[in-house]
């Protein structure tokens, strides 16, 4: 499994550098150094929330709330903001929130044993509706903002910008996690055959709320790069995005059913999906090939990965039908 | 008289399995043959040859003489052969006529199912076996006993000539049961060739005009039951002796280490108690369903008994979760390892450590090293093959992957080992490491429990044999008590008194 992992992280790795050749012959400007950071930077909210998103595949299930979960801790912070709380406090905040909502989500499917499509499906809706609420749909704009909270995500250290800096210390911080920390190894063994990991006295819904958790306090720190960046919040930010997050895991080889994925694949997918949106534009091609490209990538990646399991699959239901 | 349905020479390998070796049956029409055997002889498998599920390896199927294959499930029902399962496989949602008519509806107009043809069908079939049911009844309404009538008015919709009943009166009542037996009566009258399996000897001798006794894959004896006798029978399924050598050491049985009391659970099992020693292995046998596996799970936290309890080392331990039985000392190895024991995906030394990880992580992070070499230590011990401790245990042989489930446990260092069906679809080499690793683990002082269906391994290895039958301790037998012939009969339930 490793080393089909590691072939299909290899594949994916050529597939971006493909496509950058591909652009560079129409666009040489597309791959200067200067212009990759830029892509880099912003792809940094789709590269957290899509390890968040990995975490919770890996256990089987799906977290279809972190869009909505963004948008709603991104407009809390600005509204913080307003209030003159100062930014550590409102980054901590914001996290907090992120994670509270995230652990909704986790023990609606931990406890009550609901399928978590159905629980992100429903808490999504909720979360965009409290923002409505607490806003009655009003925006808070640029001038709202005090510069200091703006300036954050964009300010530069050592050639690069906070949040591209914030973005590499997730992955370094998910790289650890996923191979050295038991929670970890819970989540690929939970995902991977939950009636094991019960044997093994793991819980399977603790795991699964765990990783709902992670989704959620990353979605809560996205929210405020992402507000104080676009310098605009309102109820409808990120609408959708969590569709691309589920993309980049899936381009990244994180399987749907569980149990296999890794940090590297979903860094990859949402680096490919980030470069396809900030590429096809410079090149011309229109907003509907860029959908029509994603699509391709998101089905490609799907039956590469069926391929890679085809066999042993089949191998699986033999066993299993000669059990019964 | 031509036999309706014949099989003759029939093998089927899996890996790793030869589960038919050149096997015979023959079904006539209006008579009853009963399959007899152990767990494990092969029945299952014939059965799904019989209905297209499985192909076999070699040997040829005749129907009225014509040979015949079935590539398909459908083309089994085409040839007039059908099968009641052991769970009846239903469609909950339909009614009872649309389960009764699924894949082969009347069509009326433009091809659409003719809805009102369906429900008079289905009304006449059941008229026909006596059964009083709504056509238009949902399944899910309906009680077990029921559904095995509407699954058997299914094998008539089919016009069936060949109905497999497998294990039908496992799940019903006293007055089921007897409904069931008239029911087989008007099948017969009707001049259906039947295959009945079951485990019940009363009922095979009520209702079987022949027997087919299989054994270890292979075809043993057949004939009219008339003409034999229950210990003729069971002779001939355990029939045997004893060929394989088992490497049972003679171990120093010490105090007692567990002792279950009056462990009980609403539907699984009632009235446990035994007590287990340093140093023993402990046997349970008992047929497929006894609820030896559902004991055990109690035992480790998987289910919580409804009463009862348990004491390891003269201290009450209540256990409640996996963690609470692996830290009072218990650990179980599954049965299904598929399913309950390894995670494929995760490399080998990781399933090892999986319930260790606590003692191989410092300061919330794992000790790659130390991981290793737990994983090392202990699948060297089991002569576990494996290119490296770092391959996914999904690509390793099942014998292979038997051994990382019983290296993950004994690194938790358990005080009670607890083996379900250990040697299950294993190969023979591999069957040998595990015995001569239990012995070994018994020598050292653990205390080991074995829950097998196989009789020559329960005899070669236990110091003491526990049968259970149907959720309760039938018989309990130790030194020369332990026979093949003790053990089946107190498992069928042949002969109670002298055997408790």
């Amino acid at each position: 499994m490793n080393a089909l992992l590691k072939s299909r992280e290899a594949i994916l790795a050529l597939a971006i550098l493909i496509l950058l050749a591909v652009i560079a012959s129409r666009f040489p400007g597309f791959v200067r150094p200067g212009n990759l950071a830029n892509v880099l930077t912003d792809t940094a909210p789709l590269i957290i929330l899509a390890l968040g998103q990995m975490a919770v595949i890996v256990t089987k299930c799906i977290d279809l709330s972190v869009a909505a979960n963004l948008a709603l801790c991104g407009m809390i912070s600005a509204m913080l903001n307003g209030a003159g709380v100062p930014l550590p406090l409102i980054l901590l905040a914001v996290i907090a929130l992120g994670a509270a909502l995230g652990a909704v989500n986790g023990l609606l499917v931990w406890k009550l044993s609901i399928p978590s499509i159905v629980v992100t499906l429903g808490t999504m809706t909720i979360y965009r509706g409290i923002i409505f609420l607490l806003t009655d749909g009003k925006w808070i704009n640029a001038h709202q903002m005090s510069e200091g909270f703006k300036a954050f995500p964009r300010a530069v250290f050592l050639g690069l910008p906070v949040m591209t800096w914030i973005a590499l210390a997730i992955v370094a911080a998910f790289a650890l996690i996923v191979s050295r920390t038991p929670l970890g190894r819970a989540l690929f063994a939970v995902g991977g055959n939950p009636h094991a990991a019960v044997y093994a006295g793991i819980s399977v819904g603790g795991t699964q709320a765990a990783a709902f958790v992670i989704s959620g306090a990353l979605a809560g720190l996205t929210g405020y790069l992402w507000v104080a960046r676009y310098a605009v919040a309102y109820v409808d930010i990120a609408g959708g995005f969590e569709l691309d997050v589920v993309a980049a895991c899936v381009i990244g080889g994180v399987a749907i059913a569980g149990g296999a994925g890794s940090v590297a694949g979903a860094v990859m997918g949402a680096l490919f999906l980030g470069i396809v949106k900030n590429a096809l534009p410079v090149i011309g091609i229109s907003p509907f090939w860029q959908m029509a490209i994603s699509g391709s990538a998101i089905l490609i990646a799907i039956a590469f990965n069926a391929r890679g399991q085809g066999p042993a699959g089949r191998i699986i239901l033999t066993k299993a039908e000669h059990r019964a | 008289m031509q036999p309706v349905l014949s099989l003759r020479g029939i093998s089927k390998s899996f890996p790793g399995v030869r589960a038919l070796d050149g096997v015979q049956l023959d079904l006539h029409p209006g008579q009853v043959t009963a399959l007899i055997g152990e767990n494990g002889a092969g029945k299952s498998t014939i059965v799904k040859i019989l209905t297209g599920i499985y192909q076999p390896d070699e040997g040829t199927i005749a129907v009225d003489g014509q040979p015949m294959t079935f590539p398909t499930a459908q083309a089994a029902g085409v040839a007039g052969v059908t099968a009641i399962h052991q769970e009846t496989v239903l469609f909950d949602e339909l009614t009872v006529a649309e389960n009764i008519f699924i894949g082969h509806a009347p069509r009326g107009r433009f091809g659409l199912i003719d809805r009102a043809a369906m429900v008079d069908g289905a009304r006449r079939l059941l008229a026909g076996i006596g059964a009083d049911l709504d056509p238009k009844a949902r399944l899910r309404d309906l009680g077990i006993a029921s559904r095995h009538l509407v699954a058997i008015a299914r094998a008539l919709s089919i016009d069936a000539r060949v109905v497999i009943m497998d294990e039908p009166t496992a799940a019903l009542s006293h007055k089921e049961i007897h409904e069931l037996y008239d029911l087989v009566e008007t099948l017969k009258r009707q001049g259906k060739a039947i295959l009945f399996i079951s485990h019940k000897f009363d009922e095979i001798f009520r209702i079987a005009d022949r027997y087919t006794v299989f054994r270890d894959g292979q075809f043993v004896a057949e004939g009219q039951m008339a003409e034999v006798t229950e210990a003729a029978l069971v002779q001939m399924m355990v029939g045997r002796a004893v060929d394989q050598i088992y490497p049972k050491r003679p171990a120093e049985i010490g105090p007692p280490v567990l002792t279950v009391a009056g462990y009980s659970h609403p539907t699984e099992f009632e009235d446990i108690g035994f007590t287990l020693h340093r140093g023993e292995i402990l046997g349970f046998y008992g047929l497929v369903g006894a609820g030896r596996s559902e004991v055990m799970q109690a035992l480790f936290g998987i289910t919580r008994p409804s009463k009862g309890a348990c004491r390891v080392d003269n201290e009450v331990r209540v256990i409640r979760s996996t963690a609470e039985a692996v830290a009072a000392g218990i650990v179980y190895v599954p049965e299904d390892r598929g399913r309950q024991g390894a995670v494929k995906g995760l490399p080998i030394f990781q399933n090892v450590t999986l319930p260790s990880l606590s003692r191989t992580s410092r300061a919330g992070f794992l000790r790659l090293a130390e991981e290793f070499a737990l994983a090392r230590d202990y699948t060297q011990r089991l002569d576990l093959r494996a290119a490296s401790l770092d391959q996914d245990v999904g690509l390793l042989s099942g014998g292979n992957q038997q051994k990382v489930v019983i290296a993950k446990w004994l690194a938790t260092r358990p005080r009670i080992i607890i083996l379900d069906e250990p040697t299950k679809g294993i190969d023979i080499g591999s069957k040998a490491a595990v015995h001569d690793f239990m012995s070994e683990l018994a020598a050292q002082g653990l205390a080991v429990i074995m829950v097998s269906s196989e009789i020559p391994e329960v005899l070669g290895m236990s110091d003491r044999v526990i049968v259970m039958r149907a959720g309760r301790i039938a018989a309990e037998f130790s030194g020369a008590a332990m026979t093949p012939e003790n053990l089946v009969r107190a498992a069928v339930g042949i002969g109670e008194g002298e055997a408790a």
